[in-house]
């Protein structure tokens, strides 16, 4: 069996592992989608994956950890949701479904690794210590940006589909120098750190992606490609991006794939922390297909009825992720009704505060953002900022005039 | 004749397109079952089926890439590029190839290839769904580049660049979708050319040049210039690449001054171009410098200061005044 794979490049991998990667390689077995899972649709723990052994290793404290943040993601995107309907947020962009496969993924990194989204992980945002109310900034048109990458290690939003997935492996190629660097002046380089690259089933297809995967490959670049399949690009499913099991492809540029189920919390974190700790002790990139579904609009300004049947939906909505881990817990005796009560009060009070921080946006300055454009001082930019201030007070004054016209 | 929006109309003009010539074909992103994020495609592939209206992959070099090909073999492609700020995977297949398959091949190969691209701001929008790089297109040799500004353009338009053995660009300005015209679908009258300006308002003391979304900001600009006494003529520039010069130039030599508005950033703006060819036509018809209305030298900025950022009546009016002052 292992021999399916050029082993030179997965030297490293145990041969019951290959074994369980080429056994996923293959779509389904009879109406069985393959793909690592160790929680069943009713919450059920299997053994029998090499990835078992790790989730049955965390604590209760990690395992409600995890329950608690998918919770609270969930509760923030009902809040958002309603911002925008409210006329508040310009646009929203709802990650409701994809709780496990975010938190599942963004807890398994570790605080020096790096991590370049796409527009919708709000749930890898909450792991890594994003204040929320900061990705609200984007949606509510006063920034493009909103937080500081470098506090949480979590880049900015990318809209443009795949765009980030170059940056992520050129960030694992600087990590890779640095650790070179340290070691060639005899200097500690630290905590081996790892890359996380986020895209889509349909970013899947832009030519940014193939080669990052070339580069990746061809420098082993410590980065974890991961792809959230939520089975569709607005209204085109994922079988238009690719007709074999998306994670297939690893194979082709000399990398491990395998996909997992991206609703199975305790299976996402399992995988990505193996592939996080190969990639961070130099075995190079993996790819990871979180197989998952999106359970509402693609952002809302889209309506899924024009394109979807809600058959579909119904499919999926018994495979989610957040109630499927509630049910493992409660099995398993490591929660009761006050802590998931505990955990509703604190994502409504998450909630409220996300809300009173948008309200609170300052609103944006046009001359700020000019003054933004270059590092350094440019001539026609200066001019067009001296314009535009002159030209706006222009209107001030005007203003001032009728007001104190209309006091007397 | 029928009253529609400016994407009905562009969805009329596919359709009669596509059921003229069964070798036309539209391609993009969600353009199938939804009819397009904007619905301009709507209805077009439960009408012509899934071989002729392609959601394809998500991949723009791809789109406009496999365009060419299929052209190569006398296919007409109608590619949509969802936004504005999407078109730059496929730059690289349009600039270097499209733009230039007919020159190197001395003629022998024809790509008419369409591309449609839904273009500019003030829809309160995320970044890259404002934008307007017709620049960067207008100034690669071997592209036409056209925009419509009302439906009756937006259907010619479309069935002319689909005609065209030439590639041809559409860009679409999304702000005006939903503005509503009389469209003949029998008759283009005026619209046979669609790489001729039209003079849309006429007047004697100044001349604004606006194309696609601006069109109707130039008009209500002119109409408020009549208060201070000024008759303002406006010309719909509706082609890009070629620029029709002469009926700028004919404006000019009557009134003897020009604004020029667009929403892209003047810096090396097509602005720049028409006030540098009028300045060598028409130089001394001129009574003072021509002066460009347009966007900053920065990135479209977030939708909240866009109104900041877009020409408008003022920013068109002030801009009159100082060619007046002079
Ligand atoms: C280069 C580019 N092309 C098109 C778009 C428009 N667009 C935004 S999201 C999207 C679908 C993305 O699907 P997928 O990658 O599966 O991610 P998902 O939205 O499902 O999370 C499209 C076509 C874009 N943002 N960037
Ligand atoms: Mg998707």
């Amino acid at each position: 069996m292992a021999g399916h794979l050029p082993t030179t490049e997965f030297d490293d991998i145990p041969d019951e592992l290959l074994d369980e990667l080429e056994s996923l390689s293959h779509e389904r077995t009879e109406g069985h989608v393959n793909m690592v899972q160790l929680l069943d649709e009713e919450g059920r723990f299997h053994n029998g994956s090499h990835f078992s052994e790790h989730a049955r290793s965390l604590s209760g404290e990690e395992l409600r950890g995890l329950y608690r943040e998918m919770a609270m993601i969930r509760r923030f995107d009902v809040e958002a949701t309603a911002l925008q309907r409210q006329g508040q947020l310009a646009l929203w962009v709802p990650m409701r479904g994809q709780e496990a496969a975010q938190i599942g993924s963004g807890r398994a990194t570790q605080p020096q690794d790096y991590i370049f989204p796409t527009y919708r992980e709000h749930g890898v945002a909450l792991t890594r210590g994003v204040e929320l109310g900061e990705l609200l900034r984007i949606f509510r048109g006063v920034s493009n940006g909103g937080w500081d990458p470098t506090e949480t290690n979590f880049h900015l939003y990318t809209l443009v589909l795949a765009a980030q997935v170059p940056h992520a492996v050129g960030y694992a190629m600087a990590l890779q120098r640095d650790a070179a660097r340290a070691a060639a002046g005899g200097r500690d380089a630290g905590e081996p750190g790892a890359v996380v690259a986020y895209f889509g089933d349909g970013a899947s297809s832009e030519g940014d992606v193939h080669e990052s995967m070339v580069f990746a490959a061809s420098f082993k670049a410590p980065v974890v490609f991961f792809c959230q399949n939520n089975q569709w690009a607005i209204s085109v499913p994922a079988q238009v991006q690719s007709r074999i099991p998306l994670h297939n492809r690893a194979k082709g540029y000399g990398f491990p794939g395998l996909r997992v189920d991206g609703n199975d919390v305790l299976a996402v974190r399992a995988v990505t922390e193996w592939a996080l700790e190969r990639a961070r002790s130099g075995k190079g990139p993996v790819l990871i297909e979180a197989y998952t579904y999106r359970q509402g609009a693609h952002t809302t300004a889209d309506d899924p009825t024009k394109y979807r049947l809600s058959e579909e939906e119904q499919e999926w909505l018994a495979k989610d992720p957040v109630t499927r881990f509630e049910k493992f817990l409660r099995a398993e005796g490591h929660a009761d009704d006050a802590f998931f009560a505990d955990v509703a009060a604190e994502g409504d009070a998450l909630a409220a505060k996300s809300r009173k921080d948008v309200l609170a946006f300052e609103p944006p300055n046009l001359a700020e953002a000019m003054g933004n454009v270059y590092a350094e001082w440019h001539p026609l930019v200066a001019e067009e900022l001296a314009w535009h201030l002159e030209y706006e007070s222009g209107f001030k004054d005007a203003e001032e005039a009728n007001t104190s016209e209309g006091g007397h | 004749m029928p009253t529609m929006t400016l994407a009905k109309a562009i969805n009329a003009g596919l359709r009669d397109a596509l059921a003229a010539d069964e070798m036309v074909l539209l391609m993009g992103e969600d353009i199938g079952s939804l009819g397009g994020v904007y619905r301009v495609t709507e209805g077009l592939k439960a009408e012509f089926g899934e071989d002729r209206v392609v959601d394809s992959p998500l991949a723009e070099s791809g789109i406009v890439g496999t365009s060419i090909g299929l052209s190569l073999r006398g296919y007409r492609p109608v590619d949509e590029i969802q936004f504005d700020g999407f078109v730059f995977p496929a730059f690289n297949q349009i600039t270097t190839q499209l733009a230039k398959l007919h020159a190197r091949s001395a003629g022998r190969l024809t790509v008419p290839v369409t591309i449609r691209i839904p273009y500019g701001g003030g829809i309160g929008s995320v970044e890259h769904h404002s934008e307007s790089p017709e620049a960067l297109f207008a100034h690669t040799a071997g592209l036409r580049i056209i925009t419509p500004s009302n439906p009756h353009d937006g259907y010619w338009m479309t069935r002319r660049a689909i005609e065209s053995d030439d590639p041809v660009i559409v860009f679409e300005p999304k702000r005006r979708y939903w503005l509503k015209g009389e469209v003949d679908t029998t008759d283009p009258g005026a619209s046979t050319d669609p790489f001729r300006a039209h003079v849309v308002r006429e007047g004697t003391d100044a001349t604004v040049v606006a194309y696609g979304p601006l069109v109707p900001v130039a008009l209500a600009a002119a109409e408020a210039a009549t208060e201070d006494g000024h008759s303002v003529e406006v010309i719909d520039l509706r082609s890009l690449s070629p620029i029709d010069f002469d009926t700028i130039t004919a404006s000019v030599e009557k009134t003897g001054r020009l604004v020029v508005a667009h929403e892209a950033p003047t810096f090396g703006g097509l602005g720049g171009e028409i006030a540098s060819r009028v300045s060598e036509r028409a130089f001394l018809s001129l009574e003072a410098p021509v002066i460009r209305v347009g966007g900053f030298h920065m990135p479209y900025p977030v939708a909240k200061i866009e109104g900041q950022y877009l020409p408008d009546i003022d920013r068109i009016l002030e801009a009159l005044d100082r060619a007046f002052a002079y």
